[in-house]
């Protein structure tokens, strides 16, 4: 990958401006700015070009050409991403689907909605209303993302253990091969025949061809939704009171857990009424019919209490269930106020570990002199931990990426994953190399050489070369090891 | 109760290295299903490869070796309330998890509960070079590497041997209802489809003989009060009703004529043909016995935004699966190759091509 054909800058802007509205094939370093990272910004590069096609045909025209000339191709979204899946290469194009943005067609009694891929994810659920339906998968970061970056990265949000990722609510995508082809995956029906290719395009991080559109189901908005808030003095009590809903047989509509850091860091911004003193909160929603609803608010709020909830609250209406959310959804942000800089991770563990990966978070948090804030999908495992840092004191960042990979190492050992819904990118592209064993990478490179035989389409991201894995390997048994992902960009 | 995942790899390793194809057998109640191979096989076994690995029932978690019979599997998982909520179907004696994941079948609540594809957290196979390799994992969400687990779905054995399944269980709801009524056909699908597009606690939409059948799942009180709110009288012996829809045991299923299968558009209108129909899936899959050629099946299925398959019975040496783009039959040549590079496993089963 390394010798690849030159064709200038300049020749494949001219080349792209006789199809494309030259004010959108971008070659000037100051338009090209923005795109240099996306939501993980410590990972930037500056790409060669950037282009905003507005039609699929200018797409395939687009995949043709570089193509041709083995011209790297990273497609984006809105930028949200936090793995840098979205990071530009520095011989390579940026093909922007912004201009995609239009909701081609909601059918509301096969409830289905037919959209370019540049649509935003809340766009759809707002579209969809009139007609008492939304779109399941509710990413924190949904008034921004999306649909094409959802699909690229198998997206998830806090109603994902009831409604499912991203996989679970496609039906058919169509995406441009690295030849420019035009493929599609899925049908209007539930099931096709053979091999589910839908499945494998989802998460494949824009590695295995562009998605140009995506027809998603949209499901009946629920008659009532209510949250219970829940506060514990232990980590331990609120991972057990997860279970204990769940053995219930009650599945929450969103089950999330916040730690005490994160509590007063959410609470601060959000004035969401959480409970300052509490160790760990949970916040549980139901949803259903309103007399389902009535049932399991009065199961949940009695089984809280009888697992040891120090305090036991419920939403009255929206308002109030709207401001519970607005807290978590919010916790982000809310970490980011209390520090410089944050650096989140997303890893996937099996719940019943929880208090033991917490315990030893808290461990490290001291060995590597950092602070870390939790913000949990207790529902389905997904932990995003916050870690707080300074980037502008020399060494932090290092220090910041080898706790981070030290909860990652974690997650796998404890029989849980690198990544539970923000992909692999650049960033987690070393830890990869914990999870999958060489034969196991051997086979996810073939699969990508069956796409894309030149490795044209995102190169450098989502799977390790076997080379850099051994010396990944050999470095992390090191302390404080430096920036291998750094060279991965160029492998 | 073995391991036998050591014997699966050597009998692959050497099957590579005497030229043999081999044909993938868990516990053979779907070898009608797919094409008639055209080559000679070997019969790999992995029915013997089974027993639970791990199961969690907190966790919400199932891992099971491949060859498990969905017998075992769900026995297992009622002594905790819980169960597999893709209904997989009993097409024989002896079904197994990895032959339910391998031919992608879910029964009647697949529209709401999602298909066997949709409950899959990770498997194990073994690939045609004879590595036993892991992706995905046991827990909820996962998306480190490319989806090698559901891609398996559908692929009918085609990309190598499943060891390993780990599978997403759910709690079985505390009640259950079904409502039934007479209806035309012409009015059937917008009725079934108006029901789907409610908050309300659907679990199963079919029709058949003039009569649908809806069936309510969950929570007691919002089962009884749709129940109360919908039309329709409730039906006895519902239960047996959805076992013998989920196993094609209905009288609709018997005999030898050619058994159609429509996964299409739930709203879809198909034109009137000569034959006898059962919808299911609230108008999503659809199922047709008669005399029709598969060219004309086809068009049909296109114009109503899905495919169609020769499920039983007809000519098994021509294709029986919808027509594939070239474009789409290149790139799952070439994942094949990818995957198995000897062409050994089911060769031609799932395509001529493939
Ligand atoms: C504050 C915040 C909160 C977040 N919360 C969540 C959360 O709750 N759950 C969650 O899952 N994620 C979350 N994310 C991560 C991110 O929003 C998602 O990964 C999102 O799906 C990315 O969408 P995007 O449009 O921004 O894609 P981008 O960042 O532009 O791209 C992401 C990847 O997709 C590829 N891609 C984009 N469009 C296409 C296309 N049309 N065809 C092919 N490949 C394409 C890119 O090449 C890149 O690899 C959060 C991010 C932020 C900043």
């Amino acid at each position: 990958m390394t010798d690849r054909p030159h064709v200038g800058a300049a020749d494949l802007a001219a080349r792209f401006r006789e199809f494309i509205d030259p004010e959108f094939v971008i070659s000037d370093a100051e338009t090209m700015k923005p795109y240099e990272c996306d939501g993980m910004s410590m990972y930037c590069e500056m790409p060669m070009l950037v282009v905003l096609p507005e039609t699929v045909a200018q797409v395939q025209r687009v995949m043709r050409i570089c193509h041709q000339h083995q011209v790297p191709v990273v497609a984006r979204g809105a930028g949200t991403g936090l793995s840098a899946g979205a990071m530009p290469h520095a011989d390579g194009v940026v093909l922007s689907l912004a201009k995609f943005n239009r909701i081609l067609d909601i059918d509301p009694l096969a409830r289905t909605a037919r959209l370019q891929p540049g649509v935003r994810n809340l766009a759809i659920s707002e579209a969809a209303a009139e007609f008492g339906l939304y779109y399941g998968p509710d990413p924190s970061s949904q008034i921004a993302c999306t649909i094409g970056g959802n699909v690229a990265e198998n997206s998830g949000g806090v109603h994902c253990l009831k409604y499912g990722l991203t996989v679970h609510n496609l039906l058919r995508v169509e995406m441009i091969t690295v030849e420019g082809e035009r493929v599609v995956l899925g049908s209007e029906g539930l099931d096709v025949c053979g091999m589910d290719l839908l499945a494998l395009a989802t998460g494949s991080e824009g590695l295995l061809g562009v998605v140009t559109e995506v027809t998603v189901k949209l499901l009946p908005t629920p008659e009532r939704a209510q949250v219970v808030m829940a506060g514990f003095d232990s980590v331990q009590k609120a991972g057990d009171a997860v279970g204990g809903i769940i053995a219930h047989g009650i599945i929450p509509g969103g089950l999330e857990m916040m730690d005490g850091h994160a509590i007063v860091a959410a609470d601060d911004f959000a004035q969401a009424g959480y409970p300052r003193d509490a160790k760990a909160l949970l916040l549980c929603e139901v949803d259903g019919t309103a007399e389902e609803v009535q049932e399991h608010i009065e199961q949940a709020e009695a089984l809280f209490r009888e697992l040891g909830a120090t305090s036991v609250c419920t939403s009255k209406n929206e308002a109030e269930r709207a401001l519970l959310w607005k807290g978590r959804k919010s916790a982000f942000p809310a970490v980011g106020r209390i520090s410089p800089d944050y650096y989140c991770m997303d890893g996937t563990i099996p719940r019943r570990q929880l208090a033991h990966v917490l315990t030893e978070m808290e461990a490290m948090s001291e060995q590597f002199g950092l602070r870390v804030a939790n913000v949990f999908h207790a529902g389905d495992g997904n932990l995003h931990p916050l870690i707080l840092f300074d980037a502008n004191v020399p060494g932090e960042f290092e220090r910041t990426e080898a706790f981070g990979t030290a909860i990652l190492r974690l997650c796998v050992e404890v029989g849980g994953c690198i990544t539970g819904e923000h992909g692999v990118g650049v960033e987690k592209i070393r830890q990869m190399a914990y999870q999958f064993s060489d034969a196991e990478l051997a086979q996810f490179h073939d699969l990508k050489a069956a796409f894309d035989p030149q490795g044209i389409l995102n190169p450098g991201k989502g799977v390790p070369s076997l080379r850099f894995c051994q010396e990944y390997r050999a470095l992390d048994d090191k302390p404080h090891s430096s920036h291998p992902a750094k060279e991965a960009r160029h492998g | 109760m073995a391991d036998i995942a050591q014997q699966l790899q050597d009998r692959v390793l050497a099957a590579r290295d005497q030229g043999q194809k081999l044909n993938i057998v868990g516990g053979g109640s779907k070898s009608f299903l797919g094409r008639q191979m055209a080559v000679a096989t070997t019969n790999l076994h992995v029915g013997e490869h089974r027993g639970i690995v791990e199961y969690h029932p907190v966790e919400l978690v199932l891992t099971v070796r491949a060859g498990t019979p969905l017998t075992e599997i769900e026995a297992t998982l009622a002594e905790q309330g819980q169960g597999l909520h893709f209904e997989p179907p009993r097409l024989g004696a002896s079904d197994t998890i990895g032959g339910t994941l391998a031919c992608n079948l879910s029964g009647p609540a697949r529209p709401w509960s999602g298909s066997v594809r949709d409950q899959v957290l990770g498997v194990r196979l073994i690939n045609g070079k004879g590595e036993h390799l892991k992706f995905g994992g046991q827990v909820m969400k996962n998306v480190a590497g490319f989806d090698v687990s559901r891609l398996q779905a559908g692929a009918m054995g085609t990309l190598g041997v499943l060891t390993e399944i780990s599978l997403k269980v759910m709690p079985q709801p505390a009640a259950t209802l079904t409502l039934v009524q007479d209806m035309a056909p012409d009015q059937v699908v917008a009725y079934m489809n108006a029901r789907a597009a409610e908050p309300k606690p659907l679990s199963g939409a079919c029709w058949r003989d003039g009569k649908v059948y809806l069936r309510l799942s969950g929570a007691r009180s919002a089962v009884e009060a749709t129940a109360e709110k919908w039309t329709g009288t409730v039906m006895d012996g519902d239960d047996g009703f959805w076992r013998q829809l989920r196993d094609q045991q209905l009288g609709f299923f018997a005999g030898d004529d050619p058994l159609w299968r429509f996964s299409v558009r739930s709203t879809a209108t198909l034109p009137p043909l000569e034959g006898d129909w059962l919808i299911d899936w609230a108008g999503a899959q659809r199922w047709y016995r008669g005399a029709a050629d598969t060219p004309q099946l086809e068009q049909i299925a296109r114009d109503a935004g899905g495919q169609v398959s020769l499920f039983r019975g007809g000519d098994r040496r021509g294709e029986v699966m919808h027509h594939q783009p070239d474009a789409l039959a290149a790139l799952q040549k070439r994942l094949k190759h990818s995957f198995d590079p000897d062409g050994l496993f089911n060769p031609g089963r799932l395509y001529s091509w493939l």
